[in-house]
């Protein structure tokens, strides 16, 4: 895929043109996380303008989409108002699902799909269960021990999950999703 | 009066007190709050992260589901479910085509033409207009209002009064009594979703917030969302291990300063259920 197939490509996906940036910079100087990120927000809309199928891969395998925030200060402060939340997005999805992403950001993946798994498991979150099938997908086994008997004694968790009613019309949801993911 | 509500599942956990605070307070002002029923999570972060079909039809079962409870108006105290509930109207209402596909997979109707408030517009609309009349404890010390990022951001879709410096919820603290103060941070992030998988974000982000509202006297920190709450409040040692420092500044819900306002006790607010103990001269 060369240059404009790329720009164009992504346009028709999201209805995002990533031609319009010139490269002011107020993204990255507004992000919260801009200094962590391997790539900054700037440089992510650069590559995706003049880049080639290398450059789709290298965003593709970075850690700046993983740590973005959806913050949206980029967005609203863009004098060209790119949404590029909304682009994240969309390479956060491909990244997942064509499993490119990043090492240092698989813990972050690891709570957003266990965050899901719980959602579809009941259609409501389950703070518990959540943190428990995180725990066994990253092994921090540790982590935030003295946490929950506190929030247990606050009555802030729920020992059991509080399910709806009508399960068979979220498994519809959920059915097909991720079944191309390659690991 | 009757308005819709949808709770979402931080309201029902680890944000209880919001809950509870929020319906005491409608329930002084005469309005009954009714939820939506068989309700189910929005899909907050992590379905707009890695699905873009999941981001869109859960929250829009439950705008089906609050059509078919025939409501007009619906009240999402919780600024993430907010968020991803105005989102999903949003991208639908500009999409016919992509509504006729929700609504197939929902396999249910879907007008999209319901009214959604947040917490500072269901406040503004049906609890201020009755606060001269509520109001018996006056709040009569600093806060900082602290909007974070959801309740204002994107502005071409939440159509906040003004979104780097929002002013909604520091008028109506004003109506209770205390002094908003003036500060930069009002619209930072603090680090949202990262609680569990980068704690250590978190504890930067949402310190620089804190830190920044003490320097400038504040007694309290007000918010409108659980995952700001539940990072300034319950990863204060976070916080604290970031800033090299111990704070000590209380985080409270709107609805619960509003609460202690109308006279109600702190336990019918909820501020028992806090991380950071909560000792403002109101409930002393």
């Amino acid at each position: 895929m060369d240059t404009e197939d790329l720009s164009h490509n992504i346009r028709q996906l999201t209805g995002i043109n990533v031609r319009e940036c010139y490269q002011c910079g107020k993204c990255t100087a507004g992000c919260p996380v801009g200094d962590r990120m391997d790539l900054r927000p700037s440089v992510i809309m650069r590559m995706l303008q003049s880049g080639d199928n290398a450059s789709l891969e290298e965003v593709l395998r970075s850690n700046s989409i993983w740590l973005c925030l959806t913050c949206e200060t980029c967005y609203s402060r863009c004098p060209m108002e790119i949404d590029i939340p909304k682009l994240m997005d969309y390479l956060r999805e491909k990244s997942y699902s064509e499993g490119k992403v990043h090492p240092e950001s698989r813990n972050i993946v690891a709570f957003h799909k266990s965050f899901l798994n719980s959602v579809e498991q009941n259609g409501r979150l389950h703070e518990i269960g959540l943190v428990l099938d995180y725990k066994i997908h990253t092994g921090k086994l540790f982590q935030d021990v003295t946490l929950a008997p506190e929030m247990y004694a606050k009555g802030k968790l729920h020992i059991w999950p509080e399910a709806i009613k009508d399960k068979k019309s979220l498994a519809r949801l959920f059915k097909d999703q991720f079944k191309n993911k390659k690991s | 009066m009757k308005i819709g509500f949808y709770p979402g599942c931080s309201l029902t956990g680890s944000s209880r007190e919001y809950n509870e605070s929020l319906l005491a307070i409608s329930k002084e002002a005469g309005v009954e709050l009714c939820e939506i029923t068989d309700w189910n999570c929005c899909g907050a972060t992590a379905a707009h992260n890695l699905s873009k079909d999941l981001s869109l039809t859960l929250p829009a079962r439950n705008l089906a589901l609050a059509e078919l409870d025939q409501m007009d108006e619906l009240v999402v105290p919780c600024a993430a479910c907010y968020n991803r509930l105005v989102m999903t109207q949003h991208e639908l209402g500009e999409n016919e085509s992509l509504k006729k596909i929700v609504s197939e997979k929902l396999q249910m109707p879907l007008q999209n033409g319901i009214k959604i408030l947040n917490v500072l517009q269901f406040l503004e609309k049906h609890i201020v207009p009755r606060l001269e009349q509520l109001v018996k404890n006056p709040l009569d010390f600093d806060v900082a209002c602290y909007y974070g990022c959801l309740l204002v951001r994107p502005q071409r879709v939440m159509k906040a009064d003004r979104f780097e410096d929002p002013m909604t919820m520091d008028v109506i603290m004003q109506k209770l009594g205390a002094n908003p103060i003036d500060w930069p941070f009002k619209t930072e992030c603090c680090g949202a979703g990262f609680s569990v998988s980068k704690p250590e974000i978190v504890g930067e982000l949402s310190g620089k917030i804190v830190r920044n509202a003490v320097d400038r006297g504040a007694r309290a920190i007000v918010v409108a969302c659980p995952m700001c709450h539940s990072n300034l409040d319950m990863r204060r040692p976070a916080i604290e291990t970031y800033l090299n420092m111990k704070v000590d500044i209380p985080v409270i819900y709107i609805t619960q300063a509003i609460a202690l306002a109308m006279g109600l006790t702190p336990r019918q607010a909820g501020i028992q259920r806090h991380f950071v103990p909560v000792n403002l001269p109101v409930n002393r």
